[in-house]
């Protein structure tokens, strides 16, 4: 007699189960398949290709009606299961019943919804299934406003394919880099980089604070206060697992329905398998593995032995002209290794993660060729010792005598173009050595080969290893050690070739390292914020501690904080809430500062946000005692009391600090304004000084008294203040735009000249006005108080330890 | 067998920085990498006790921030030029919560 098998669910998984069993024994079973659409097996695979509409839902249905109704399958579609009644061994849809003798549970997952206040308007939608396609479809999008929450696989697909649709797509993703489970963050930024060549816009980091909207929904506002309008927000922050059958089953369930390696649930005639289940711990979301079960699931229900192993699975996305490819393990660790290869300019990235001379994880961008034989490689566990010199260049590479890397230099016909934007071939180039250009300089000058964005810097430097026989004449210094290129290079590109983020910089300009190191993150970060004050947002994880922590780091791992005290100047009411501060968090040293303030030191990590908050309430700011960026302005008393003070120098000081607080600079900036040449402000040892005369102010720069002790050089007398201030801050700018990160002001003065500074601040008013005015827009942004920023309720416990075992111990 | 405790959720952590963790046997700094592996170190440079918690998190390192002492977060060894070591302890994440190895409850000379 034959038994009766009941599917829940018509999905991928299921529908390859039923190809394999009805095979193997066409008569084995009665089956029943329940599906809560009101439709047979279809490929989700291809639903994105059906949203760009260049594929029709007829086209990728993988079961048609006559499938099911030559293998006698009794399909009950349109109807939901509602309920499994164990006893009596029946399951029971809004409409109708059926008998089992064997249950398969294939309810996928749901797309997981983001609680946020009106994530229930219409206009709001999933994508999971063709109902939610058809819904984007019918929504009209051409022209109109889509936000895509979530930018991981299922996300980018629905913003490629709503773009094809000519929508204006922005895409919202919560962590720093796109598809972060299968990229790392290079990769992610070339795929950032293409999507946004399509005319879809990226914003990472960016989480979902509220949908906005009356009827429907009109716009998407984010925690950062970013606002996108939107006619169709579509949701695809994740899945989980449709569980809820099995939950009022009374079956096990964890995360999934918890099943054996032969799929089998807690009760024995129930077994599950696809998206819904958890084996091992693990969920399943790509349709490998699921295929795997499938075939595992129909030999089980068969009586034969097998048993589900998952193995590593590689990602592609479908997105047309994307071409990524991810696979195993991403991550940095010990005894882990990577071999990196960039192509800027062709904008390719490609990593193999190696341990014990394995391939053990493989991500690629902009040329996944090579993808099937990595996999292939980490899938066999090949000992790639022997090819490790040339493996990332692929199979094509492999198998000759040698292996050098060179090779493929060499390899390169005379007219192959070296550097592109000056349209230099390696025949130019070897002739310029042969010519005695020996150095990278000199193949410079007498070529021009990467003398403009540098980028192709190695590649020339191969070139000539070629003819020199490897005694190849080094380039200047690079930063550190992640780069070859200068500080200045780094810069220049920056600029030139519009690059935005530090895993922009790192791929475009060829990083040796995959995540740089403690010289060039802190570097790189101001470099940006310097060049893009509105797109760039700062990187805290890149700063070193005391401009993370917006405090001075001690000896015992205390902090320091020193309120603002503009030009030296406080109130009994500042002093009053100083001394609470001191009291109340028992600070154990009170100390006046040279830069005429008071240091609160010994202070413990977790009181900085309530101190804060104290000092904020009685008007308080950051005194950013611990940053590259304005320190101080001290001053003297002026005309307001001295009987020979010639200006108000007390005034100024406060008016070019109320200006400039909360820049940042290459390295730190101490300002003073002296009321005559008496110079009690001490002036001339800062890295700016106005000394105050009769006439006007004369205005020095350059000054230091510190492990270098100089004197200030004269840069210019203002006949007014407005003038001074103008100077002042363009001087700032300049220093900002041009010195080397933590060059103070005199070293960078000493490279560039005071004559060149001069001609740009003081002698072109123009010039002048335009650094002033950038200095300007990038303050709107920076002048701002750091403390009360990273004092608020949300922010406050993530001073405090993380937590506290002690406490447990004690219990 | 390492038998492991809750201490909070991977998002507590910053991706490249680290939290601390008070534990009878000395404060730890667990720190979260780019690509969300976590280490846990003794927070306390052997060079002159920098909190190692509040480095640079670079790849699978960090720097200390007080003298630029750099060590591999997986072994705890100081790597370059300097020698010396920090203790680790073993860490795991599941459903995004981060679990450590739950002797560090234990007094050091429990006993």
């Amino acid at each position: 007699m034959k038994r009766k098998l009941v599917v829940i669910g018509a999905g991928m998984a299921s529908g390859r189960m039923l190809e394999h069993l009805t095979a193997a024994a066409p008569d084995a079973f009665d089956v029943t398949l329940f599906n809560g659409e009101p439709r047979g097996n279809y490929d989700r695979l291809m639903l994105s290709p059906v949203l760009s509409g260049e594929k029709t839902y007829d086209q990728i249905v993988t079961h048609d009606a006559g499938w099911y109704a030559a293998r006698g399958i009794d399909c009950r579609f349109g109807e939901p299961v509602v309920r499994i009644d164990r006893a009596t061994r029946q399951v029971h849809s809004n409409r109708s019943s059926a008998a089992y003798d064997a249950l398969v549970i294939a309810t996928g997952s749901a797309p997981f919804i983001l609680p946020v206040p009106g994530h229930d308007l219409p206009g709001v939608v999933t994508y999971r299934d063709l109902e939610d396609t058809n819904a984007m479809i019918e929504a009209g999008v051409a022209g109109r406003d889509a936000v895509v929450i979530g930018g991981g696989l299922l996300g980018l697909e629905a913003a490629a394919g709503m773009a094809a649709r000519a929508a204006r797509v922005t895409v919202i993703h919560l962590m720093g880099h796109l598809m972060e489970r299968q990229l790392d963050p290079a990769a992610g930024y070339l795929l950032q980089r293409d999507l946004e060549r399509r005319g879809i816009t990226v914003h990472c980091k960016g989480a979902t604070k509220a949908i906005l909207g009356g009827d429907r929904v009109e716009a998407v506002l984010l925690e950062d206060g970013t606002v996108f309008p939107a006619d169709l927000v579509c949701m695809a922050v994740g899945i989980r697992p449709e569980t809820r059958l099995a939950n009022d089953a009374g079956l096990e369930v964890e995360r999934g329905i918890t099943v054996d390696d032969q799929l089998r649930t807690s009760d024995p005639q129930i077994f599950a398998l696809g998206e819904c289940v958890e084996h091992d711990g693990q969920l399943f979301g790509l349709v490998a593995p699921l295929y795997d079960q499938a075939r595992v699931l129909a030999k089980t229900l068969l009586g034969e032995a097998a048993a589900f192993r998952p193995v590593q699975t590689a990602t592609k996305l479908k997105v047309t002209g994307c071409d990524l490819y991810s696979a195993g393990e991403l991550a940095e660790g010990e005894g882990r290794e990577d071999i990196v290869f960039r192509d800027p300019g062709r904008g390719i990235y490609k990593r193999l993660v190696l341990g014990d001379n394995r391939i053990i994880g493989t991500v690629m961008y902009g040329d996944t060729a090579d993808g099937a034989w990595f996999h292939g490689l980490m899938k066999d566990g090949t000992d790639i010792s022997a090819m490790r010199e040339t493996l990332i260049f692929g199979p094509a590479f492999q198998g000759g005598a040698a292996a050098d890397p060179l090779a493929a230099v060499a390899a390169l016909p005379a007219e192959a173009e070296i550097c592109g934007c000056n349209g230099v071939c390696k025949g130019t180039i070897l002739s310029a050595v042969a010519g005695g250009a020996v150095t990278l300089d000199a193949v410079r000058s007498a070529t021009k080969a990467s003398a403009s964005c540098g980028t192709c810097t190695g590649l020339v430097q191969q070139v000539m290893a070629l003819s020199l026989g490897g005694a190849v004449a080094e380039a200047p210094q690079g930063m550190c050690k992640c780069t070859d290129h200068t500080h200045e290079d780094v810069r220049r590109l920056i600029r030139v070739l519009s690059l935005k983020s530090i895993p922009a910089i790192m791929q475009e300009l060829g990083w040796s390292t995959v995540g740089g190191c403690a010289a060039c993150r802190p570097a790189l970060n101001y470099y940006l914020l310097a060049e893009w004050p509105l797109d760039y947002r700062d990187d805290r994880q890149s700063r070193f501690v005391n401009e993370r922590n917006h405090a001075n780091i001690q000896k015992d791992g205390t902090y320091s904080v020193v309120p603002r005290m503009w030009g030296g100047v406080t109130t009994p009411a500042e002093l009053r809430a100083i001394a609470d501060a001191a009291e109340k968090y028992d600070v154990p040293m009170v100390k006046v500062t040279g830069g005429q303030r008071i240091d609160l030191l010994g202070v413990r990590k977790e009181d900085l946000p309530h101190m804060w908050a104290d000092l904020n309430a009685a008007g308080m700011v950051s005194g950013h005692a611990y940053s590259k960026g304005l320190r101080t302005v001290k001053t003297c008393v002026g005309t307001e009391f001295c009987r020979f003070g010639t200006q108000d120098s007390t005034g100024l000081g406060i008016r070019l600090e109320k200006l400039m607080w909360g820049s940042w600079t290459p390295h730190k900036v101490k300002l003073g304004v002296s009321g005559c040449p008496r110079n009690c402000a001490e002036a001339t040892c800062k890295d700016i000084g106005i000394v105050c005369v009769d006439s006007g102010y004369r205005i020095s720069v350059g000054g230091a008294a510190g492990m270098e002790v100089r004197e200030t050089e004269h840069l210019a007398d203002a006949a007014t203040e407005d003038e001074a201030v103008e100077i002042v801050a363009a001087f700032t700018q300049l220093y900002r735009e041009n010195a080397r990160y933590l060059d103070r002001a005199w070293k960078w003065i000493g490279q560039v000249g005071l004559d060149w500074v001069r001609a740009r601040v003081v002698d072109d008013p123009d010039s002048r006005r335009a650094l002033f005015d950038r200095f300007e827009l990038s303050q709107s942004v920076y002048r701002a108080d750091p403390w009360a920023a990273l004092s608020t309720a949300v922010e406050t416990p993530r001073w405090g330890p993380l937590a506290d075992l002690t406490l447990e111990a004690a219990e | 067998m390492t038998v492991y405790v809750d201490i909070g959720a991977l998002d507590d952590i910053p991706a490249q920085g680290a939290r601390l963790v008070r534990t009878p046997q000395g404060c730890v700094a667990v720190f979260r990498t780019l690509d969300d592996q976590v280490f846990a170190l003794d927070d306390r440079c052997p060079h002159k006790g920098g909190p190692l918690s509040e480095g640079i998190v670079h790849g699978t390192s960090v720097t200390c921030p007080l003298h630029g002492w750099v060590f591999d977060l997986a072994t705890g060894l100081a790597t370059g030029a300097d020698a010396g070591a920090v203790r680790t302890f073993a860490t795991r994440v599941q459903n995004r919560r981060i679990l450590i190895d739950a002797a560090l409850i234990a007094r050091m000379n429990a006993a």
